[in-house]
């Protein structure tokens, strides 16, 4: 090709064998990158944070995303229909499964059927396993809550419906008896959820008598705080023994070096000099 | 009637396996049936023989999982049963999507919608691979199965299994993209599962073999087959088809009069070329 030719011509030569395969290479690749961010942003989006309740032995919440392969074993081996599985349109993890339990709560079965059938270990059995037995009564699915301002025990009115529907009956939840200084003549029976003993089933959700739920499940990482290591309970050795493993905390503020008598005395100083 | 079944027996056949696994599927959650729990992406056959979908399970490798023994079991069971009978012969003939895609393309045939677009098709078959490639490489950087929060087959059959909610929509979408956009466009064109099983299809076992001596040139299979680029030995040579783009649907066999096609095992078939 020489230089001398008008550029007219060089418009309407073949593009050459070369340019066309690094032209359609970088067609693809552009278009790979133009449907990949749309795809990732999809799939960011569906797989979002959920206020979502898992069956029994599930895996944290991010390597569940990952590991669970959709089969939906564990809503077939489910015999109270506790599970679904997040169908297009429930605006959940799309195909995993979840429980409402207002709806169905989960009966807690001892042999719980739902977390051996899991083919991909999303249900890990080990989880809910003690002493090398299935133990229904250490899963975690959730933590129950309760609205102090719409339960009505609170108010006054003797209730103690989600205490009686506790599986695990005068642990997971207790009731505290307390003076009612309104009425200055009855008791309050406040329900207490233990979250060391509550395992998030439901069923008191299930068994509340208002007419939305006034406990209710939570998963347990929106539930429940933290307090860190910077404090410990007073009057509890117990506690102390927490924070054995603690590590210092080293700040990275730079101190001043001038004393506090310096700036107090700064003006007057100057004034003197 | 005799024709009837001569010229559709391996439709018929293929929509009875199609139809009686949904039904076998459906009955787990409905009935409580044992024959086959789950669905497609991972099942059991009852409740002994586990089987995964590979394809499932090489996203989850990318995503970082941990592999339990069991899946990666079902794996195996699945990956030596395609290897035996042809990778996409899972498109074909257990595939759900297959009776949606193959509606849209009958229509087209009916309609004549082929016919306002020409011959030649504006895409290539080649996607199907960047999409494989690009869901892995999505996987490993988001950290789940990328996938299998999009796929159409899975929602499809999960739907029908489990319930569909707005999986109908999918349904819709992919009916109307084959019937309006592309000629076989999910299946033969983007869908990246049936690109898996093109891979692992390229070692199977059961081949449509042509025998060149009967053939009349006729070129009817080449235009009944959905990946008829596969069929590029028509009249030419007696070779199997050794694409693992073929879906082993076989409707190039009941299609043809002549007796030029027909299934055949790789090797079988090889020998007896050699031995000519």
């Amino acid at each position: 090709m020489s230089e001398n030719r008008p550029e007219e011509k060089k418009k309407k030569q073949p593009l050459s064998d070369r340019r066309k395969f690094i032209l359609g290479m970088a067609r693809g690749v552009g278009l790979a990158a133009l449907g990949g961010f749309v795809w990732s942003a999809y799939v960011d989006e569906v797989t979002a944070s959920q206020l979502l309740l898992r069956p029994p032995g599930a895996i944290k919440e991010e390597d569940f995303l990952k590991t669970c392969i959709k089969c939906g074993l564990c809503v077939e081996a489910c015999p109270y229909d506790t599970l679904l599985l997040a169908k297009p349109g429930d605006h959940k993890p799309l195909g995993t499964p979840y429980f409402v339990p207002r709806d169905i709560p989960c009966y807690m079965c001892p042999d719980i059927p739902c977390v051996p059938v899991c083919p991909t270990g999303a249900l890990d059995e080990s989880s809910v396993t003690t002493d090398g037995k299935l133990d229904i009564n250490i899963a975690d699915m959730g933590l129950a809550v309760v609205d102090e301002e719409s339960c009505i025990a609170f108010w006054g009115i003797q209730c103690d419906a989600c205490y009686r529907a506790c599986p695990i009956l005068g642990e997971a939840i207790t009731i505290e008896y307390q003076q009612n200084k309104r009425t200055g003549k009855h008791a309050f029976m406040k329900p207490i959820v233990h979250s060391d003993a509550c395992t998030g089933c439901g069923l008191c959700e299930k068994a509340c008598v208002t007419e939305k739920a006034a406990i209710h499940i939570l998963p347990r990482e929106t539930a429940m705080g933290k307090a860190g290591d910077y404090y410990i309970k007073g009057w509890d050795k117990k506690d102390e023994k927490r924070l054995e493993n603690a590590k210092e905390i080293k700040t990275t503020t730079e101190v001043s070096k001038q004393k506090a008598s310096d700036k107090l005395n700064g003006d007057l100083l100057e004034g003197l000099y | 009637m005799k024709t009837l079944w001569n010229n559709y027996r391996y439709l018929f056949l293929r929509r009875f396996v199609q139809i009686s696994l949904l039904v076998l599927y459906f009955g787990a959650n409905a009935w409580g049936w044992k024959m086959l729990q789950g669905n497609l992406s991972s099942s059991s056959i009852l409740g002994v023989i586990p089987m995964s979908d590979p394809y499932a399970a090489l996203q989850m490798l990318a995503a970082g999982a941990v592999m339990a023994t069991n899946l990666l079991v079902g794996v195996a069971v699945v990956v030596v049963f395609y290897f035996l009978i042809g990778g996409r012969a899972f498109c074909s003939w257990v595939c759900p999507v297959n009776m949606i895609t193959d509606l849209a393309n009958f229509l087209r045939e009916k309609t004549g919608m082929n016919r306002i677009q020409g011959i030649k098709q504006p895409a290539s078959r080649k996607i199907r691979y960047w999409v494989l490639a690009l869901s892995l490489i999505i996987s490993a950087l988001m950290g789940v199965t990328a996938f299998e929060f999009v796929s159409p087959i899975s929602m499809v059959h999960r739907g029908i299994v489990f319930g569909l909610g707005f999986g109908w929509a999918a349904m819709l979408i992919i009916f109307l993209f084959d019937l309006f956009v592309l000629k076989n466009g999910w299946c033969g064109h983007i869908c990246p599962l049936g690109g898996f099983y093109s891979l692992l299809g390229k070692f199977s076992l059961i081949r449509v073999q042509h025998y060149e001596e009967n053939c009349t040139l006729c070129m009817k299979c080449k235009k009944v087959c959905p990946e008829n680029q596969v069929l590029h030995m028509i009249g030419k040579e007696s070779l199997p088809v050794l694409s693992g783009e073929c879906t082993n649907c076989a409707r190039c066999i009941e299609v043809c009069d002549d007796d030029a096609l027909g299934f055949s095992i790789r090797n079988m078939a090889k020998n007896k070329k050699t031995g000519e």
